[in-house]
């Protein structure tokens, strides 16, 4: 007995098949690859780093490979006030984003002026580098490696920088995607009815070199896309992750005190269960005030993603 | 197990990896069954609980997904493939050492990528979670070897043609394979971008409508015709059916991201080939439903049957759903709430299961020559399966309405919140029932391979009469 029979069959198949792919596939891939990153991208892919997910240099995803987004307002080489402007700082070592290595993935114009005038062919991962991000007249935006154009060395960016106006982004998304906060939130405002709640959905070029997008398709929870527009309270961020019911008594988030880690900002270490047995005291309303939030640490994981959720505008 | 890995071919018994198949299948059904009632009970009730990492809802809910899908549902297929191809080829199992080995490199990957997604490590893609080193292994160690035995067992077989299910095992198959390797190009090359969000969600849909969806409806061309002894009312009707999966089921991934800026002219074509899915599944439900002919009573008194036909009828609500919330005109209001994951578990723990569920009876009976131990249990299982699968369906399509309804009417999000509490707990309940009914199943299954009447040689077990 053989196959011969179905050959047409099988040639049948392997047509429908491939029509399909072509379609669903090929067109749109060409479309969407065409795109030409807006600003916003260009911040996403800058604050975010190489990717996200699962990677070579971040394997545990812990946020290791990750550069920091920070508020410079004055020129780290010669002093001089300049008006305040984010520079992304990659310190040695860093993986960049596919924008600075595959600059063609910024579309047409973004590309050229990258190379060009931005000149990131020249930033090396071994010394690291610092990234602007610029546009011309005609409002094209294009990525400039500062470390070349204006000698901004990684680590002088940082020095120069007070730690409040160093923001983790990068690590604080590791941190988003890990937790599985897109499995309640999404990242996308529909374009039908969420403008008055949510604020704008995004335009096709706001993703280029964003890895993952992290939509999420389940909103049990308000889309955080521009929650930082709403909300830019640091100290609300804070006691709403340790214990989401103690500024929204109804909410079902869960509560994220683990993020804290072991020791709190001033180095004591946290105790976990006096924290709760105080708190379901006072839920049950057995005492007065909520139990205080320990202040989180610099290095630590809740640090990530609140400067994540605050650069969320 | 262990003691068959290295054995000659030969000297496995026929059938040895389609058992050991389907209780693995069984035991993941248990254990992602039971993550889903923990996970129900931590969003009823958010501080169930608390302060551990590993036992955050975050860290779970995508080892629920993938336990249920690769464990249950996918070895559940496999086991029905290594059982049904053979019996309709009329030959034996191409390789008997590979399918155990299949059977063996499948449990230990499986436990190896829950872990990883357990721990937070995760590509951050729906439903393709799994980091692309899992992705390779699965492709390489779990679908190439069980395709390799299912297309050998075809071409070797001693019948003239090939019967639907085998059609459907075949290409499904194949389909199986492009979908994982094509769907997770994004991982292996860095693709990024709505690219990257784009394939996300057509593998996300290809593997549901390429593998999950064909292969369900491809047992149920096998279960209906070989326990009532009908013929399959048409096999046109079956042409159609496979013909219009592999066109129209195989397009409409972008109806998934209607809210995302794709080019439109795609989600147009979305729309349009998603409302034409209808047709397989319009051609699936009549052609079964059509084979019972003048063997209804069975629905009532056979236990695979009524796994079987329960199934096909879900199937309607399912596709009438399908067809129309992915328009523009409807999805709106839907899109992203509980009405989603009501339809996810419709399709998956509705329909499907009852498929395979119904296959993996028969097989396993067939297979250890053992009629099933109770017939009791078994009714407990499928009715408090049922009676679980209605309570969840109902409270998540209601809170999805209620969280619809929330989002145009621009309600505070935490009045929407409060609203949706109580179905949050009913949902864990039916959950719950589902849990404990798979229990029972593990346990019922666990018996009738030690203490099951032997079924005399040359007769199907529905032949012999229950005992308890
Ligand atoms: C079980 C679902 C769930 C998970 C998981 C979850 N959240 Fe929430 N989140 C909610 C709900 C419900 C609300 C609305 C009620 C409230 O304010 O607590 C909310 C509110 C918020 C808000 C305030 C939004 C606003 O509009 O003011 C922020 C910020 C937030 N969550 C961030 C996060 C982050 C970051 C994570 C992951 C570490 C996370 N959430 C995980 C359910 C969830
Ligand atoms: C064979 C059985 C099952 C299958 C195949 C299955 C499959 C799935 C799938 C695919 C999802 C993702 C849904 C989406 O993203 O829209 C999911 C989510 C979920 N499932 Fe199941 N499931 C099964 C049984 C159960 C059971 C018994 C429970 C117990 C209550 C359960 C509870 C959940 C919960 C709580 C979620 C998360 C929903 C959310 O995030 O809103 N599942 N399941």
């Amino acid at each position: 007995m053989n196959f011969r029979e179905y050959k047409v069959g099988a040639r049948l198949f392997s047509f429908a098949l491939g029509s399909s792919m072509v379609i669903t596939l090929l067109f749109p891939a060409m479309e969407m690859g065409a795109a030409v990153a807006t600003d916003i991208a260009l911040d996403k892919q800058l604050s975010a780093g190489r990717e996200t997910g699962f990677n070579y240099d971040d394997p545990l995803m812990l946020g290791w490979g990750k550069p920091s987004k920070v508020l410079v307002s004055a020129d780290p080489v010669s002093g001089q006030p300049i008006p305040a402007t984010y520079a992304y700082v990659y310190p040695a070592g860093t993986p960049f984003p596919s924008g600075i290595l595959h600059p063609r993935t910024l579309g047409s114009a973004g590309a050229g002026l990258s190379e060009k005038v931005g000149r990131v062919g020249e930033a090396q991962k071994k010394s690291g580098a610092v990234f602007l991000i610029k546009s011309d007249e005609q409002k094209h935006f294009y990525i400039e490696n500062a470390t070349a154009t204006l000698g901004w060395a990684p680590d002088a960016v940082l020095k120069a920088a007070l730690d409040e106006n160093v923001a983790h982004v990068g690590a604080g998304k590791t941190q988003f995607v890990r937790e599985g906060c897109w499995w309640c939130h999404t990242l996308l405002p529909e374009q039908t009815q969420d403008w008055q709640v949510f604020g704008a959905p995004p335009m096709l070029g706001d993703f280029n070199g964003e890895s993952p997008t992290a939509f999420g398709s389940d909103r049990k929870a308000p889309d955080l896309l521009h929650v930082a527009s709403r909300n830019s309270s640091k100290e609300w961020m804070m006691l709403h992750f340790f214990n989401p019911r103690l500024v929204q008594p109804h909410s079902i988030m869960p509560r994220y005190d683990y993020l804290w880690g072991e020791k709190d900002a001033t180095g004591a270490k946290i105790d976990f269960n006096k924290w709760r047995a105080e708190y379901t005291e006072y839920s049950e309303g057995k005492r007065a005030d909520a139990p205080e939030v320990p202040s989180f640490a610099k290095d630590s994981r809740i640090r990530d993603l609140v400067d994540f959720m605050l650069s969320l505008k | 197990m262990l003691k068959y890995l290295f054995a000659k071919n030969e000297d496995i018994p026929t059938g040895t990896a389609a058992v050991f198949f389907g209780f693995s299948s069984i035991v993941w059904f248990v254990i992602g069954t039971g993550l889903g009632s923990f996970n129900a009970a931590k969003l009823a009730f958010p501080d169930f609980v608390m302060g551990n990492e590993f036992l955050a809802f975050g860290h779970l809910r995508q080892v629920h997904v993938h336990a249920v899908i690769f464990g249950w549902i996918s070895m559940a297929f496999a086991m029905a493939m290594m059982y049904i191809t053979p019996a309709l080829g009329n030959t034996k199992l191409w390789s008997e050492k590979l399918g155990v080995w299949n059977c063996f490199l499948w449990n230990v990957g499986l436990s190896l990528g829950l872990t990883v997604l357990w721990a937070g490590i995760t590509s951050g893609r729906e439903y393709s979670d799994f980091p692309w080193f899992i992705d390779l292994y699965i492709a390489l160690f779990i679908a190439i070897p069980l395709s390799l035995n299912v297309w050998m067992t075809v071409i070797t077989r001693r019948t003239q043609g090939i019967y639907t299910t085998n059609w459907f095992f075949v290409g499904a198959c194949f389909m199986l394979i492009i979908v994982f390797l094509i769907g997770n190009l994004p991982e292996f090359f860095h693709l990024t971008g709505l690219t990257e969000a784009y394939l996300t969600w057509w593998f996300a849909h290809n593997v549901l409508g390429l593998w999950i969806t064909p292969v369900a409806a491809a047992i149920a061309y096998y279960t209906i015709p070989k326990v009532t002894g009908n013929p399959l009312y048409s096999h046109r009707i079956g042409h159609l059916h496979f013909w219009s999966v592999v066109v129209f089921y195989s397009t409409p991934a972008a109806h998934h991201l209607m809210s995302a800026p794709l080019p439109e002219w795609l989600k147009s074509f979305a729309s349009v080939e998603g409302v034409l899915i209808l047709v397989p599944a319009v051609a699936f439900v009549s052609n079964i439903l059509l084979t019972m002919q003048g063997k209804w009573n069975m629905f009532v008194e056979n236990l695979e049957i009524r796994f079987t036909i329960t199934g096909c009828l879900l199937a309607i609500p399912l596709n009438m759903q399908g067809g129309f919330q992915q328009t523009r005109a409807i999805n709106w209001y839907v899109h992203g709430t509980g009405w989603i994951v009501a339809h996810a578990h419709l399709a998956l723990l509705g329909f499907s299961t009852f498929l395979e569920g119904a296959a993996v009876y028969l097989g396993l009976q067939t297979l250890m020559k053992r009629k099933l131990y109770s017939l009791t249990l078994g009714n407990v299982h499928f009715w408090l399966l049922l009676i679980g699968f209605a309570i969840y369906w109902i409270s998540m399509t209601i809170a999805g309405l209620i969280q619809g309804a929330g989002k145009i009417y621009e309600v505070p999000y935490i009045d929407v919140v409060i609203a949706e509490h109580p179905y949050m707990i009913a949902r864990w309940i039916g959950g719950t029932m589902v849990f404990i009914s798979n229990v029972v199943w593990l346990y019922n299954m666990w018996m009738t391979a030690r203490e099951g009447t032997v079924v005399p040689a040359g007769r199907m077990p529905h032949e012999l009469a229950y005992e308890r």
